[in-house]
């Protein structure tokens, strides 16, 4: 049985005008798997990150999701934009979840989370708020469903946002520091939501400083800095036995 | 007696009294406060008095109120505020959204469109509507009709396209401020589950920029019901122009301004109430909301008639 191949990064490059952000870099995620990025802040994480489903377009290098390039068709050696349209049909197969949430502020829980299923992929309004339940339920605010994001913590408002991805049904779920604008207290709840999607079997890529979550969930571990891919690795290499000095001395920094 | 308990108290008692209730509060006094009251009060009183015994027609400022060229002026100037405004509103978020839009020659003319009919006077912009005739004597759509310029543009078409351009440049600023008043995070949420550009702004942003477009929408709505007695002077028969007519005849000119200005003043105050309604409408899903304008005004109601 071969592993299936969902993100494929090949030299990425990006810059913001003369700033080259990402300088080349090379990943794989196969189905299923974990992937957690670490790396000191700036250091490109989320710009990498916000490539893999284009809300930020890549300069140079190929970065496919699933077997197709992301936001551009290949046509011989042409590559072509894709339109508005088809951006938003591969993005729709890729959950997102930010770091402060960015829950629709005009919406109940529930709202948020049927959206994108009766907006976007047009499943009717009774079986999306069925399945919303559901989601809601498994992310443990059932109760919480018609509550406006104001009204709930952030902890909760986060779970709501996982919900809101999940409802997509995607085949991949991209993290950016969910936990990091969080009280102390609420990360907890949040990262065993991740845990459990993760034993699921969804195939997730997560920066994140939460050092524990990563030996513990991660099948890989991806340290970045300044743009590029420093060291790569099983968690228990990568955090306990660092190759590199780099490395090294972000892990002695933040553990 | 109040002093004296509160002393003794403190004499036995030094740090924490044992009960709170043993002691009488005595509020501050402001006698300035009331000094100030009375002057004023007086002046008032004086300012009505004068008008109460000038030479003034109160039954006759009265009776115009529901005369029908009053009514009919009446029902033109908020025919003319209703259209204007949908215009207005119209214009004002299409050139709001053209300004945000990627491409330059849209966000150039939406910008061209606001610096036009703001940067000029109203009633310059009327009596160009409506003499365009003198430029333009036909009005031709090839194929399609051709008239005479001076028979399409009717004094209520001038003014119609007067202030409801007009409006439209400011509300596509308000728009505009509204717009950017959202958190870019939430187009970014809505991008990531796959959203379409246009349904973004429509499903996600505007209704979220509401809240803040509402106040100021408000205010330009009550501006420009009165910004309709401009009309006034193409000859539209709006209130103003319908009350002139009356006095031109019977010289009752400050009767008639009079009656006017209570039409005017009826006119914004149920238009400032229909927007506190709508206010408390939306607040619904921000913190901190208060319960509805309609919901205190039965709760109010309903104190009165038990008490
Ligand atoms: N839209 C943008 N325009 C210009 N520069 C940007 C933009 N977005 C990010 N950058 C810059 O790119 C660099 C990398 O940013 P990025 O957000 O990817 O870092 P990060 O690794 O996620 O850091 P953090 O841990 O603080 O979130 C930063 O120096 C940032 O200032
Ligand atoms: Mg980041």
């Amino acid at each position: 049985m071969s592993k299936q191949l969902i993100v494929h990064a090949e030299q990425v490059t990006k810059s913001f005008g003369d700033l080259e952000i990402l300088k080349g870099i090379d990943l794989q995620v196969f189905r299923g798997e974990v992937l957690c990025i670490i790396g000191p802040s700036g250091s490109g994480k989320s710009t990498f990150l916000r490539c893999i489903n284009h809300l930020e377009k890549i300069d140079g290098g190929r970065l496919s999701v699933n077997g197709s390039l992301v936001g551009y068709r290949q046509n011989g050696d042409r590559l072509y934009e894709l339109r508005d349209k088809d951006v938003c049909r591969e993005r729709a197969n890729i959950g997102m979840v930010f770091q402060h949430f960015n829950l629709f502020g005009h919406k109940t829980a529930l709202e948020n989370v049927i959206e994108g299923p009766v907006q976007v992929k047009g499943i009717s309004k009774k079986k999306a708020t069925e399945q919303g339940m559901a989601l809601l339920d498994r992310v443990g605010l059932g109760s919480r469903a018609h509550a406006y994001p104001y009204a709930m913590s952030g902890g909760q408002q986060q779970r709501v946002a996982i919900a809101r991805a999940l409802a997509m049904e995607p085949q991949l779920m991209l993290f950016d520091e969910p936990t990091s604008s969080l009280d102390p207290e609420l990360v907890g709840e949040v990262l065993d939501v991740m845990k459990d999607l993760a034993s699921s079997g969804m195939t997730m890529v997560v920066v994140t400083h939460e050092m524990g979550f990563a030996r513990e969930v991660a099948d890989g571990i991806v340290f970045i800095d300044n743009g590029c891919v420093v060291e790569r690795g099983q968690p228990h290499d990568v955090l306990g036995n660092p190759q590199e000095e780099r490395t090294r001395a972000f892990l002695s920094a933040v553990l | 007696m109040a002093v004296e308990d509160k002393l003794e108290t403190e004499r036995e008692v030094p740090a924490v009294p044992t009960s709170a209730r043993a002691l009488t509060v005595v509020p501050l006094k402001y006698p300035g406060r009331w000094v100030l009251a009375i002057v004023i009060l007086v002046l008032l009183a004086l300012l009505v008095r004068a008008f109460v015994v000038a030479d003034i027609d109160y039954a006759a400022v009265v009776e115009y109120l529901t005369v029908p060229g009053i009514l009919e002026g009446v029902r033109n100037t908020l025919l003319l505020l209703l259209l204007s405004m949908a215009l207005g509103l119209v214009l004002g978020v299409l050139t709001a959204v053209m300004r945000q839009s990627p491409n330059p020659v849209l966000r150039w003319v939406g910008g061209g469109y606001v610096w036009l009919f703001r940067g000029t006077p109203l009633l310059v912009q009327l009596l160009i509507w409506f003499n365009l005739a003198i430029i333009f004597n036909t009005f031709t759509i090839p194929g399609l009709v051709s008239m005479p310029m001076n028979t399409l543009m009717t004094p209520f078409l001038a003014a119609l396209l007067g202030l409801g351009i007009n409006e439209g440049a400011y509300i596509s600023e308000i728009v505009r401020g509204g717009i950017l008043s959202v958190d870019h995070g939430q187009r970014e949420a809505a991008s990531a589950i796959g959203m379409p550009r246009a349904k973004i702004m429509r499903r996600i942003v505007l209704p979220q920029a509401m809240r803040v477009i509402i106040p100021p929408l408000g205010n330009e709505f009550i501006a420009c019901l009165k910004f309709t007695s401009l009309a006034y002077t193409i000859s539209f028969s709006e209130l103003l122009h319908s009350a002139n007519k009356i006095y031109t005849a019977n010289f009752k000119v400050i009767e008639l301004l009079f009656t006017v200005t209570i039409w005017y003043l009826a006119l914004t105050t149920v238009f400032s109430v229909l927007q506190q309604m709508l206010e408390d409408r939306l607040g619904r899903s921000a913190p901190g909301s208060r319960p509805s304008f309609a919901r205190r005004l039965r709760k109010n109601l309903a104190l009165r008639r038990t008490a």
